[in-house]
């Protein structure tokens, strides 16, 4: 092996000198414009060296200027943000990509932390911290599907046979759903969703998963139909329909469409319902989840996402009475000093279970109670 | 000469397109055909980045490599042309105009490597090392029929989404067939001119 590498050596060195003495070196296998020549002068292979290493250096020295007279600074806090962020680069921040809302927020003073929705609670603290704003709480979002019409419960118009997409369904007449409004469920979102949180149902309905949905909006931009919405998911209480028609044309098309007939506005104890364009809509702002208008509707067009409904119950050997529970109920069912064990007023709880969702102790624990009572029967006496 | 001039444009952008009939450059073509935006930026960089080059090359080989005789070291002096100035590019573009380098700069990286760039200066130094204009127009040509190439082929992409492509042809096998259709199409360009 040794002896092999030395006599090549041996003979390159040779080889080199035969050059440098100026004798002509026999042509062997040398393309280009020298095939002509029978044989190649050691000026021509000196001069490509030459001109190669020129060449080299030139460029080089001419990048170095480049890159010192361009120099772009980059803020070491984007890298870091780019980094907290989950990289789905989805958009729902309004930027484009996670690299731009990284820059933005670490270039803007005015652009919240809390704007990656996928990245929840925990991701804008970080950004908070490496930006040095206040850090914005964010109140997680989920995707809501404005339509409970599948393939059981509402009409079709036609036999529809194209290519099984959404997109691809509505240049047909508006798709084959006889409600216009309706989710079409060839599966348009489900292909949208980055991070498989839709599946489609036996009955040809997207089911959004509460884990796995971050809200990044991504199902919304590709529905043709404009059936799912973002939502806040403590606000579980959700009219499931989108049709403007008028309660008869409602009825003859699907079995669970809103009618517009008002019960749910009379039963609401906080007036968060109202009527409009035939269609009944919930003020989030003012809706406290009470479920009481799920169970009036006639057609059963309100959907419970807490259905079914569970009650708190707080573990007196885990609570450590920091208070969080109390502050995030939005029915004040909770209450308890600081630093002693908290109790749930089961009458007033509404079994929402954000309470559970908050307590670092994971000492509130949702259970099966007996019979919704109290303040529901109460309210029922005072409608209209 | 101008009668060559805009001979060498049209057989370059049409007749010898670079796609369709020599089938180089398959790489980007295939790759960034799935939507038209996409197809579109490439199309500007790749023009702009391949008139420059070629420019560059030509006065190279004219007035460095012919008086010393070197021309067959052009492969590797070309490349290394193409790729120092096109990462020079880079960094400019990106001081310079950021808007213009986030919209077009991440086709840069994929031009240093593309067979189109290199085959144009290749082919400059063979036929027309004499003429300055020459090799422009066979540049300019090649870049127009290389974007004219890529905005064919997305909006065709863009339709076969919705398609109902047989399973074992979806994505790149059905692209094949159409560059092969869209190929026989530009053979009937070949009687237009002769050279």
């Amino acid at each position: 092996m040794y002896e092999q590498l030395s006599s090549l050596l041996v003979q390159v060195l040779s080889q080199a000198l035969h050059i440098l003495g100026n004798k002509l070196v026999p042509l062997v296998g040398v393309g280009g414009s020298v095939e002509t020549l029978e044989t190649v002068p050691p000026s021509i292979v000196v001069s490509g060296l030459v001109v190669l290493a020129a060449l080299g250096v030139v460029f080089g020295i001419a990048l170095a200027i480049v890159a010192s007279r361009f120099v772009v600074k980059v803020d070491p806090k984007v890298e870091q943000v780019r980094e907290t962020l989950p990289g789905a680069n989805c958009g729902a921040c309004g930027f484009a990509g996670c690299m731009g809302y990284a820059e933005a927020v670490v270039g803007n003073p005015d652009v919240a932390t809390n704007l990656c929705a996928p990245g929840k609670a925990a991701v804008a603290e970080k950004i908070a911290q490496i930006t040095g704003k206040a850090a914005a709480t964010v109140e997680p979002k989920i995707a809501r599907v404005f339509c409970q019409g599948g393939k059981s419960r509402s009409q079709r118009k036609f036999l529809y046979t194209g290519v099984m997409d959404c997109t691809a369904a509505v240049l047909a007449a508006g798709g084959d759903k006889s409600c216009e409004f309706g989710c079409l469920g060839y599966g348009t979102c489900m292909r949208a969703c980055p991070f498989d949180a839709i599946t489609m149902s036996d009955d040809g309905l997207p089911v959004i998963s509460r884990e796995k949905c971050t809200a990044c909006g991504k199902c919304v931009a590709a529905c043709p139909k404009q059936v799912i919405e973002l939502g806040l998911m403590s606000k579980a209480v959700v009219i499931s329909c989108h049709s403007k028609d008028k309660g008869v044309d409602v009825k003859k098309k699907c079995q669970v469409g809103c009618i517009a007939c008002g019960m749910c506005v009379r039963t609401c104890p906080v007036d968060a319902i109202r009527i409009d364009n035939n269609l009944a809509r919930i003020d989030h702002a003012k809706c406290i989840t009470c479920g009481l208008c799920v169970k009036k509707c006639p057609t059963n067009a309100i959907h419970d996402y807490l259905s079914p409904r569970l009650k708190a119950s707080i573990d007196p050997a885990k609570c450590v009475g920091i208070d969080v529970c109390a502050k995030v109920c939005p029915v004040n069912a909770i209450s308890g000093d600081l630093r002693a064990v908290h109790a749930v007023d089961q009458a007033k709880c509404i079994g929402c279970g954000m309470c559970e969702a908050r307590c670092p102790k994971k000492a509130i624990t949702m259970v099966a109670a007996p019979a919704v009572a109290g303040k529901p029967a109460a309210k029922e006496m005072a409608p209209v | 000469m101008w009668q060559d001039v805009l001979t060498i444009f049209i057989a370059s952008a049409l007749i010898n397109n670079f796609v369709f009939s020599r089938y180089l450059g398959l790489c980007i073509f295939f790759g960034v055909t799935k939507k038209m935006e996409t197809a579109v930026g490439m199309s500007f960089t790749f023009t702009g980045v391949m008139l420059i080059g070629a420019a560059l090359n030509w006065f190279i080989y004219k007035y460095v490599m012919m008086p010393l005789h070197i021309g067959f070291l052009k492969i590797v002096i070309f490349i290394g042309v193409i790729a120092a100035f096109v990462q020079a590019a880079d960094t400019i573009m990106k001081k310079v105009t950021p808007a213009l380098y986030y919209k077009l700069g991440i086709y840069l990286a994929l031009i240093t490597t593309n067979c189109i760039i290199l085959a144009v200066p290749l082919l400059n130094a063979e036929e027309y090392a004499d003429s300055l204009f020459k090799s422009m127009a066979l540049a300019l040509g090649s870049g127009l029929g290389f974007s004219l190439a890529l905005i064919i082929m997305a909006s065709i992409r863009e339709k076969l989404e919705l398609a109902d492509v047989p399973r074992a042809f979806q994505g790149l096998p059905i692209s094949f067939v159409l560059t092969g259709l869209i190929a026989l199409a530009f053979l009937g360009f070949s009687g237009m001119i002769t050279l």
